[in-house]
């Protein structure tokens, strides 16, 4: 079993993202669209899994709340890229389980003509690794 | 025979801790020519210096080698030294042991390796120094100031007042620069046209100083001293000697659509205009591309109206051409433009404004004679939100890297000044950290929140939505950690500021260094604050890096001082390493000149005597003018016949160098 020091080290390599030059600025949360379903923001994975509080995280609603829009990645003035590390956070969950939360045979019946593009991606990178 | 004298420095630990001074000292005294060799703690101490012209006049020494710090920091301590002692000055080597040596190494033994690889490589050049004595260069007692805001109107008035005539060049049509714009200034909140305009006036009037506006500096040329620039001055259509300022022909003008840029293009001007009534020099310009008559031919309305006679339509630019001492950049700054940051929908809203454009909504001159009112409608705003570090502090290809330093304060003074002006406006202040280091700084920030009632937001806006008229704010709370919506009535954005356009082609013509964001360089970013690393180039103001007025003007005052220090001199030493052409090898080829920076090469027909029946011959050779040469050494590696020798780093002695390390 990995100490959580040891999954922040897997996340960090895994994201390709350094929570160091984060500057704290809270832009990310400020612009996520899915804010008030999360119950830890864009800036706090960047700031916890720096920290190593990653238990926390794989406990989150927000691995799973988070739309993969990237506006947070866009707009940061850092060029952090939190969703990077949100979906790294939510693949140690994934990869651990080593289950699927959804079959890709099942999608094709949740899809409708109004659900935008990125969604479709967002939902493959939650559910379908 | 030459008797060399090597002399190794600890530096405190700086040195001595990664290399064996002794041991180095050791070495260089088994060195052929070497008859003296020790080592000391602070060579460049008194008593350092003491023991290495004891040891000059003690052992009859013809050359010396230090080995030490870089000789961009001692090496014209050390030509004294042994000037002092009799040597002349040029019998001396820099072994540079500390930045290319202890500094880089963490093991004792590589480093002592590699230094006494250092001293030996000095040593072997030394041998070859020839003793070199310095030129004279007049100075032209005037110097030139390019820009003419607040940075360059307080160098030239600190040079005048010392008696030294200053030319300013400013590409506006008129002086004052950025501050002409602001309305209030921090910490003290005095109007800026009431501090500006006596200055400018004075600058006008002051006999020394002679303004040249609406005009660039398109060459320049020389050196230290005297340097040789050529002036554009735009043809403004209108005759300055004879404007009287009066503006009739300005309300007569019937092209009246164009954007006023001394309001930022929140409202128009005529074609024919003087930018704002204290501009100095207070004379009308025509502006070419909107003028009826110089587009189709008709109108000339102005010319009818102006009982002054001043109205020129087919003034020509005139070029003119001046010498100078010294020169002062005093290019300043601009706000970045926006485009790339439409999360705060600067481009979709006239609501969302930036801190100089309130400026301008709140000032008496401005579009809406001083009331804060909204572009879009004119409606009074009740909630504004102010956004910080817009553009700075960023890592991304979009923004600067640089905190932009003057923000912090203007936003917190545009916050305080309309909450005192209309106490029923909320006003919201996104900050990532509020920075207010100065005399009062801080005092007037906290002002703002604890008497005006600013509502200080830690946290930065995510985006800016506009909707029926109103814009909402949405950003983060970071202390009360939640996501705060704000319906406004306007956005101010503080935008990063960056250097004036110009500054990258002011640096190129003038051969002075600016960052990668195009600041320009100071020659030492601590001890020689407003000197640029070119000899007679100096900074004043925002162009060498963000700065408020107290601070532009507290730098355009050292900066004068500076320039006043250059004119003072008669003579000017020159450095004698400069190049030198061998005409017997010399095959006047022209491939020097085409290379040398600062055209110091020219060539003359000479006449040598050769074998045979026709006894001589004329011959086409390179002469370099010693006081225009800078002793870059360009050409002595183009030369295709090997003629070109620089003096004092001749091709031999950095072969013996070559030949010393290899050993
Ligand atoms: C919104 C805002 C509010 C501010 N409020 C305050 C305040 O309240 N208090 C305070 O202390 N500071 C304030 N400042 C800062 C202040 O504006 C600057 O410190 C000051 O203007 C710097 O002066 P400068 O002469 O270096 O540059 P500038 O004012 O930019 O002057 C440079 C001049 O050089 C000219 N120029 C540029 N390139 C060339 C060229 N190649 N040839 C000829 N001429 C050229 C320009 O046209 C300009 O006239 C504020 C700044 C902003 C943006
Ligand atoms: S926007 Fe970037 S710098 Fe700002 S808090 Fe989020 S991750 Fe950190
Ligand atoms: S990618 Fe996720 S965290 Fe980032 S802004 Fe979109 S929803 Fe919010
Ligand atoms: S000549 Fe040009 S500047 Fe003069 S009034 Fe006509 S349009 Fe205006
Ligand atoms: S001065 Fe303040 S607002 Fe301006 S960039 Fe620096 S921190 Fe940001």
């Amino acid at each position: 079993m990995q100490t959580e020091k040891e999954m922040a080290n897997d996340i960090i390599r895994r994201s390709g993202v350094n929570p160091l030059k984060c500057m704290k600025c809270g832009k990310c949360s400020g612009t996520c669209p899915a804010y008030e379903d999360m119950d830890y923001h864009p800036h706090q994975f960047v700031s916890m899994v720096q920290k190593g509080r990653i238990n926390e995280l794989l406990q989150s609603k927000s691995i799973w709340t988070c739309l993969s829009c990237f506006a947070c990645i866009e707009r940061c003035p850092r060029s952090v890229e939190p969703a990077k590390i949100i979906e790294a956070v939510r693949l140690e969950l994934i990869r651990r389980q080593g289950c699927n939360h959804l079959k890709s045979d099942a999608i094709p019946e949740l899809l409708d003509d109004k659900l935008p593009q990125q969604a479709i991606v967002s939902a493959f990178r939650k559910y379908s690794k | 025979m030459h008797r060399i004298g090597v002399f190794v420095c600890w530096c405190g630990t700086n040195i001595a801790a990664t290399v064996d001074v002794k041991a180095v000292a050791e070495a260089a005294r088994k060195e052929p020519g070497v008859v003296f060799a020790t080592d000391y703690q602070y060579m460049c101490s008194e008593a350092g210096q003491a023991l290495i012209r004891q040891a000059i006049k003690d052992n009859a020494l013809t050359g010396v080698v230090i080995c030490s710090c870089s000789p961009r920091m001692h090496e014209a301590t050390f030509r004294k030294t042994v000037q002092a002692a009799g040597l002349n000055p040029y019998m001396l080597e820099i072994a540079n042991i500390r930045e290319q040596c202890s500094w880089i190494h963490k093991d004792i033994k590589e480093g002592t390796e590699k230094a006494i690889i250092l001293a030996r490589t000095a040593i072997a050049k030394v041998m070859l120094n020839k003793p070199l004595t310095a030129g004279e260069s007049a100075v032209t007692k005037r110097a030139l100031v390019i820009g003419g805001g607040i940075a360059g109107i307080q160098s030239a008035l600190d040079i005048a007042e010392a008696g030294y005539e200053v030319d300013i060049v400013e590409k506006q049509p008129t002086i004052g620069g950025k501050m002409t714009q602001i309305d209030k200034t921090f910490p003290t909140l005095d109007c800026a046209a009431c501090i500006l305009t006596p200055k400018m006036v004075d600058a006008a009037q002051n006999e020394k100083i002679k303004i040249f506006s609406y005009s660039q500096v398109e060459e320049v040329k020389g050196f230290v001293g005297s340097f040789k620039a050529k002036i554009r001055k735009k043809a403004r259509f209108v005759d300055e000697n004879l404007c009287t300022g009066c503006g009739d022909c300005t309300s007569k003008c019937p092209s009246k659509k164009n954007k006023n840029e001394f309001n930022l293009g929140l409202d128009n001007r005529p074609a024919i205009y003087i930018p704002f009534a204290q501009a100095v020099p207070k004379v009308a310009v025509i502006d070419a591309e909107a003028c009826i008559k110089k587009k189709t031919g008709k109108c000339g309305l102005c010319e009818k109206v102006c009982s002054a006679g001043a109205i020129k339509y087919d003034q020509q630019d005139e070029i003119i051409e001046r010498e100078y001492g010294a020169i002062v950049v005093a290019t300043g700054f601009n706000p970045i433009k926006l485009d790339k940051y439409d999360e705060y929908a600067y481009s979709q809203s006239p609501d969302v404004v930036t801190s100089l454009e309130l400026e301008r909504l709140m000032n008496a001159a401005g579009p809406t004679q001083g009331t804060l009112l909204r572009p879009s409608d004119g409606t009074h705003p009740h909630t504004i939100v102010f956004i910080q570090c817009v553009g700075s502090r960023c890592d991304d290809a979009r923004g600067k890297s640089y905190c932009s330093k003057i923000c912090c304060m203007y936003t917190a003074k545009h916050a305080m000044l309309i909450r005192e002006k209309y106490p029923d406006t909320d006003v919201h202040v996104f900050y990532i950290d509020v920075r207010t280091p100065g005399k009062n700084f801080d005092e007037f920030y906290r002002r703002a929140v604890e008497q005006y009632g600013v509502d200080y937001i830690k946290g930065m806006v995510g985006k800016v939505i506009p909707h029926d008229g109103k814009l909402l704010v949405q950003g983060s709370d970071l202390i009360s950690n939640e996501q705060v919506k704000i319906d406004a009535d306007m956005v101010v954005l503080a935008a990063a500021i960056e250097p004036d356009p110009t500054a990258r082609s002011v640096a190129t013509m003038l051969t002075a260094s600016i960052d990668t964001n195009d600041f320009f360089t100071e020659a030492h970013p601590k001890l020689r604050p407003v000197e640029s690393p070119t000899a007679g180039v100096f900074l004043s103001g925002v162009c060498q890096g963000p700065k408020d007025i107290p601070e532009t003007v507290a730098q355009a005052s050292a900066c004068a001082a500076k320039v006043i220090g250059l004119l003072a001199k008669d003579k000017l030493l020159s450095n004698p390493c400069v190049a030198r052409a061998d005409e017997s090898l010399c095959s006047g080829c022209s491939v020097c000149q085409n290379v040398c920076p600062y055209g110091a090469i020219t060539y003359e027909d000479r006449e040598f005597r050769i074998p045979g029946p026709k006894r001589s011959e004329i011959r086409r050779v390179a002469q370099v003018n010693e006081a225009v040469c800078q002793g870059c050494g360009a050409c002595t590696v183009a030369c295709p016949s090997g003629a070109m020798d620089l003096k004092g780093f001749s091709t031999k002695q950095i072969m013996a160098e070559v030949d010393a390390i290899c050993r």
